[in-house]
């Protein structure tokens, strides 16, 4: 075997280097956004050299950091970025899933109900939908039919997907409008409002105090940083949680490997079908969960949550680099790409342009993230 | 008898009107390594595919050692110990070697997780590089993505796959068909050593000097059916060129093309 001890093009063998990871450039383009809000704050007359995310003439001593606009952004981004960590999964599968707003708006109507306090004010509530049966249950009943309605609805969509082999794109068309009906149909269109304390908690407390026994509740640190921030501290736990699971577990490595190429993946071997199911039901819980956070942290759920969140987390993955054509992409690049998408909407309000130029700017960004996909990738298969 | 690795009788696969594959009886014994040859279209894939349980056949039987077998996928031959290089690659582009190499057979820990059991990366990159330096692939950092390799390099992530893992039988498909010098000669070697290990292999192949430096026995496939079963020792290039234009048809085949 000496004669081919040479080898192709001359270059060095058996190796096995770390590859340069995509999310560096998402980071980058993050950063240069950051810069670029930054600079017409000091370009734009009437902005008056303002800064976006620093405080120089602070009167607290404490950071240069313009703290309130950085949390509000983490947090405006926080549960829609929950949703956009299984929208991430399914769109490496392959596939799509437009149903999740419509189960974040179901998922609301549904566990809400179960999460009324039976009195306001020493009246009864007002907004009651059961009897006294339903009102003041544990926070674990309402917190499982939230999470459980998102199951079902992502297995349902999963099992029409791998069984039906209709398109995602149609199964869960289908889930969205059907969903919508039954949060509209759950309590006939009202609101439903007023939940326990313990329930409005979940959103609205501080979970870091309560885990550290509120041994430092005094601190600058905790309220500062953690009062109210709730969701995105989920948001960060569940983001490093899937992050592992996608890179480091035969779940991410099967659902990657049948976005890039069912067939082979068929022929190798794995459960397409049983894989697909469990992608969308997470795909759903997730949704289900962002549905407990927005209603906790809005104490009252109605009909019309979630509109278009679908459309908002499929925007924050395909920013940060997963690819619509399947197989490509990484739950830090969807992180990155959901900041990137709050750092533009806020930079927006604080340029102080109208929420109009918002909406038709965020469509434009979510069109070129997908033509920018498109680039990459033909660039990709120009160098194969 | 014991030392038949493969065993086929009448084996037929229509498309419609379209006779694929004709009544092949073939055989496959232990340790041996035979070469299909014969014209584009002469219906050697299919046969493959009939065998591999990739189709379902029209009529005919298949035994694996000795046991009549009914694959209802490739999965099942997978698992019966039977693996294919087929003449479209399966493979996933988007991950890398070891990923592909290992892809549905993972090295695991943590395996009461199920579906969240950890992968082994470590393992199956050790195991990875020792795969390759035995059949002597080249690739310069298996931990690219599939995707940004040659279609050589491609070919030999996927024969490799094949060398990794013992198996009871080796079918490869035109594995050097769009191959340079040194990749042939890379592939060429992989199967010399799978003759050195005993593993039989089933080859198919347009090179003549390929098939005359590597196998044992030559199968040529005419129209569907097979035309010729020749000894290495007791045939050249020029007569079973003979039987695959058709100027030539083998005793017992009389009658057949
Ligand atoms: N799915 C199919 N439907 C209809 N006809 C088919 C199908 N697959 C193969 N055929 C036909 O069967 C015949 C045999 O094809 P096969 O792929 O087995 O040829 P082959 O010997 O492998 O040729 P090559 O050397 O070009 O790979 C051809 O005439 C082909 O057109
Ligand atoms: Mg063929």
């Amino acid at each position: 075997m000496a004669d081919t001890s040479h080898g192709t093009g001359g270059l060095t063998f058996h190796k096995s280097k770390r590859v340069w990871p995509n999310e560096m450039n998402i980071f980058v383009a993050l950063i240069l956004i950051i810069l670029i809000f930054e600079a017409l704050g000091q370009l734009l007359p009437y902005m008056k050299g303002q800064s976006m995310l620093f405080d120089f003439n602070t009167r607290r001593d404490d950071t240069i950091l313009n703290m309130a606009r950085i949390k509000i952004i983490i947090l405006q981004v926080s549960i829609i970025g929950i949703i956009a960590l299984g929208v991430t999964q399914v769109i490496i599968t392959g596939g799509i899933d437009l149903s999740s707003g419509s189960v974040v708006g179901a998922a609301a109507m549904i566990a809400m109900s179960f999460a009324q306090t039976e009195l306001v004010n020493g009246n009864p509530n007002p907004k009651a939908i059961f009897g006294n049966w339903a009102m003041d249950l544990p926070i674990i009943v309402p917190l499982l039919i939230g999470l459980g309605c998102g199951l079902i609805a992502g297995a349902v969509n999963g099992l029409l997907i791998a069984y039906t082999r209709i398109p995602p794109f149609i199964a869960t068309l289908g889930m969205m409008v059907s969903l919508r009906g039954v949060a509209k149909w759950w309590s006939r269109g009202n609101p439903i409002s007023f939940p326990t304390e313990e329930y409005a908690d979940i959103s609205n407390g501080n979970i870091v105090d309560s885990l550290t026994f509120g041994l430092f509740s005094d601190s600058w640190t905790m309220t500062q940083l953690f009062d109210g921030q709730n969701p995105a501290i989920y948001f960060l736990l569940l983001a490093v949680l899937f992050h592992f699971v996608m890179k480091y577990t035969v779940y991410g490595k099967h659902t990657y490997a049948i976005g890039s190429n069912e067939d082979a993946a068929r022929m190798s071997g794995i459960n397409v079908s049983g894989q697909k199911v469990l992608v969308y039901a997470i795909a759903g819980t997730l949704a289900g969960f962002a549905a407990i956070l927005l209603t906790s942290r809005n104490v009252t759920a109605q009909a019309g949550m979630g509109f278009v969140y679908e459309l908002d987390a499929i925007a924050m993955a395909v920013i940060g680099g997963v690819s619509l054509t399947g197989g490509r992409g990484s739950i830090i690049g969807t992180v990155l790409g959901a900041l990137i998408f709050g750092v533009i909407i806020s930079g927006f309000t604080y340029l102080k342009l109208d929420a109009f130029y918002q909406e038709m700017v965020k469509g434009a960004i979510i069109v070129a993230a997908v033509v920018l996909d498109q680039w990459r990738q033909q660039r990709s298969a120009a160098k194969a | 008898m014991n030392d038949i690795v493969l065993k086929t009788q009448d084996l037929t696969k229509h498309y419609g009107g379209v006779h694929a594959l004709e009544g092949a009886d073939f055989e496959l014994r232990a340790g041996e390594h035979v070469a299909i040859m014969g014209d584009n279209g002469a219906g050697k894939s299919t046969f493959v595919r009939q065998i591999t349980g990739v189709e379902q056949r029209t009529r005919g039987k298949v035994w694996l050692y000795g046991k009549e077998v009914h694959f209802a996928g490739p999965l099942d031959a997978r698992e019966a110990g039977i693996e294919t290089v087929f003449q479209t690659l399966a493979l996933a582009d988007d991950l890398d070697v070891p990923d592909n190499l290992f892809l549905g057979r993972e090295i695991t820990k943590w395996n009461w997780l199920g579906p969240f059991r950890r992968l082994d990366y470590k393992a199956m990159r050790e195991a990875t590089m020792a795969g390759l330096e035995k059949t002597a692939v080249k690739i310069p950092n298996i931990r690219n993505s599939i995707r940004n390799m040659s279609g050589g390099q491609r070919q030999c992530v996927a024969i490799a796959r094949t060398a990794t893992f013992h198996s009871k039988l080796t079918i490869m498909d035109e594995p050097t068909a769009a191959l340079g010098v040194q990749e042939t000669a890379q592939v060429e070697n992989i199967i010399r050593t799978l003759k050195e290990d005993g593993e039989p292999l089933i080859l198919i192949s347009h090179n003549m000097r390929q098939v005359m430096d590597l196998v044992d026995r030559i199968i040529v496939f005419r129209r569907g059916r097979i035309v010729a079963n020749l000894k290495k020792e007791e045939t050249d290039g020029q007569d079973v060129v003979a039987y695959i234009t058709g100027a030539k048809t083998g005793a017992e085949f009389e009658g057949a093309a």
